[in-house]
């Protein structure tokens, strides 16, 4: 079943890491967020399938935005 | 005091609480003041303090207080004489001091050569070891690969700490336990630091287990003379990054004190250096102390010494920049009572101190005898991405440290910032620990979470 990875905090997109396709552990960052001068990257919350990436690197996401998805 | 300063007009290339303390010792000095901002600060309170202000790009820092160009293009444009750094940003970058030497403009601040020594950690170690300065067991220079760093390793003695030679902070630092995490700490220490200052080159130091933070502020003429304004304890840090300061370091032997403040004006001495810095240490519980590093520039931290001594760092910086010789010697900087400093920040303590960004919708700061208040924001302003998070700082002075926390108890419940989470609740847990009470602190207690609730 698919799964939103939803951003915990609000901030700007500094790094892409995982790709559609790539598989994932729980806890692997998918991508870091840049907020206030420090890096937090945003985890996997479940092993599976990167299915979708829905951001970019420089864009600004709001808290509980989703930014990636699992099959 | 005089006002007849050589400066007449002071750009501030910062923002936030520190554009605003600069822009106050301006004024003191009956010197005009041209504060900068970027889109996400237009009316902010720094830009509504100055005489007159400069918008100077976008809101991420880059396009705005970390472009030189578009700083010493707003300098020009007011016709500043000098600019004001403040500290972050621009403030340790020596091509922005050359640039403003080369510009005609008044750096306040050390000169493009000291700010490079010491932004190079490998040659600050090597200079200070050289001028006396206790240095941590470690590599001689720049260690070329993994096993390399592993026979330094294994000499010097596990834990041990890579650190970068292009930059401080903590960043791009690892600790390591043993010969079996080396390599794999090797490899990405060397990545950070390439990424975070261009430069991949890790050096080796011995690790100091339960150190305290104590760093020495300095002062110099350029011209070989040197003062020290005493010591700061600033143990308690998340992620290398200070949240509670204070004067005199609490139970510091006066061996130990004297050996650092020795040593600190002896390492600003053997470099030349010219108007503030600090000299940053840790001592052990032995007493025994050892360099880490020099920051050349105004602290964030520099009202607690402000306050122990009842000297003003910015007016003295702006005079020494102005070509005045240093405003005191030695034995007229006494240290007397005790001050402590909490750096409120919109982050969420209980959620491993993660930003806040958000809109300030309520702000009441406290007052009273011996409280300063060293501000940014203001109710409704916005607490942006792009900045760092540090909303406040509540200073509290008193004849003793007991009265000190005292104050500063009294100072956090008052303060109210809401529209963002704060650090208000940890540092209220930190003011009432008993190992705090006692003095007894390290640097590895808040990560140990002893502050949690």
């Amino acid at each position: 079943m698919p799964e939103d990875i939803k951003a915990h905090i609000t901030g700007v997109v500094f790094q892409i890491v995982a790709h559609p396709g790539d598989r994932v552990d729980a806890g692997d960052p998918v991508i870091v967020l840049e907020s206030m001068k420090m890096e937090i990257p945003v985890e996997s919350p479940r092993p599976g399938a990167v299915k979708e990436i829905r951001v970019q690197e420089g864009q600004t996401v709001q808290e509980g935005d989703t930014v990636a998805v699992l099959e | 005091m005089s006002s007849t300063l050589r400066l007449r007009k002071v750009l501030i290339a910062n923002r936030g609480e520190i554009a605003r303390r600069i822009i106050r010792a301006c004024r003191r000095l009956g010197v005009a003041s041209a504060a900068v901002y970027s889109d996400a600060d237009e009316g902010a309170p720094h830009v509504r303090d100055a005489d007159e202000a400069v918008a100077i790009g976008r809101a991420p820092a880059r396009q705005s207080y970390l472009s030189i160009d578009a700083v010493l293009d707003a300098a020009r444009r007011v016709g500043a004489d000098a600019i004001h750094p403040g500290y972050g940003f621009l403030s340790e970058n020596w091509r922005f001091a050359q640039a403003c030497r080369d510009a005609g403009l008044t750096f306040v601040g050390p000169s493009p050569e000291a700010i490079r020594l010491m932004g190079d950690k490998i040659e600050a170690r090597r200079l200070m070891a050289a001028a006396g300065v206790p240095v941590l067991p470690g590599s001689e220079g720049p260690v070329h690969d993994a096993a390399e760093a592993e026979r330094v390793a294994a000499h010097v003695g596990y834990p041990v700490l890579l650190k970068a030679a292009g930059g401080g902070g903590g960043i791009g630092m690892a600790r390591v336990d043993g010969v079996a995490g080396l390599a794999t700490a090797y490899a990405t220490a060397r990545r950070r630091a390439e990424a975070a200052f261009g430069d991949p080159a890790l050096y080796v130091e011995r690790y100091a287990e339960r150190a305290r933070h104590v760093e020495v502020q300095v002062f110099g003429d350029g011209q070989g003379r040197v003062v020290h304004l005493h010591e700061r304890e600033c143990s308690l840090q998340r992620r290398h990054q200070k949240l509670v300061e204070e004067s005199p370091a609490p139970g510091l032997p006066s061996r130990t004190k004297d050996g650092l403040t020795g040593a600190a004006v002896a390492g600003a001495r053997a470099i030349g250096y010219a108007n503030a810095g600090t000299m940053e240490f840790l001592v052990d519980a032995a007493g025994d102390f050892w360099f880490l590093e020099m920051n050349a520039r105004l602290q964030v931290e520099h009202p607690v010494t402000e306050e122990v001594t009842g000297l003003d760092l910015v007016i003295a910086q702006l005079r020494v920049a102005a070509g005045e010789p240093l405003p005191w010697g030695q034995e007229e900087i006494a240290q007397e009572g005790a001050a402590i400093e909490c750096r409120v920040y919109a982050e969420d303590p209980a959620k491993g101190f993660l930003p806040s960004p958000g809109t300030i919708s309520a702000l009441v700061l406290p007052e009273g005898e011996g409280i300063r208040v060293e501000c940014g924001v203001a109710a409704g302003s916005v607490v942006s991405v792009h900045y760092d998070p540090l909303l406040l700082k509540l200073v509290a002075r008193a004849g003793t440290r007991a009265e000190a926390i005292a104050g500063m108890e009294g100072a956090l419940a008052a303060c109210v910032v809401e529209g963002v989470k704060t650090t208000i609740p940890f540092l209220r847990r930190v003011m009432a620990h008993p190992d705090f009470r006692r003095g007894a602190v390290h640097t590895q207690m808040v990560e140990q979470g002893a502050f949690n609730a």
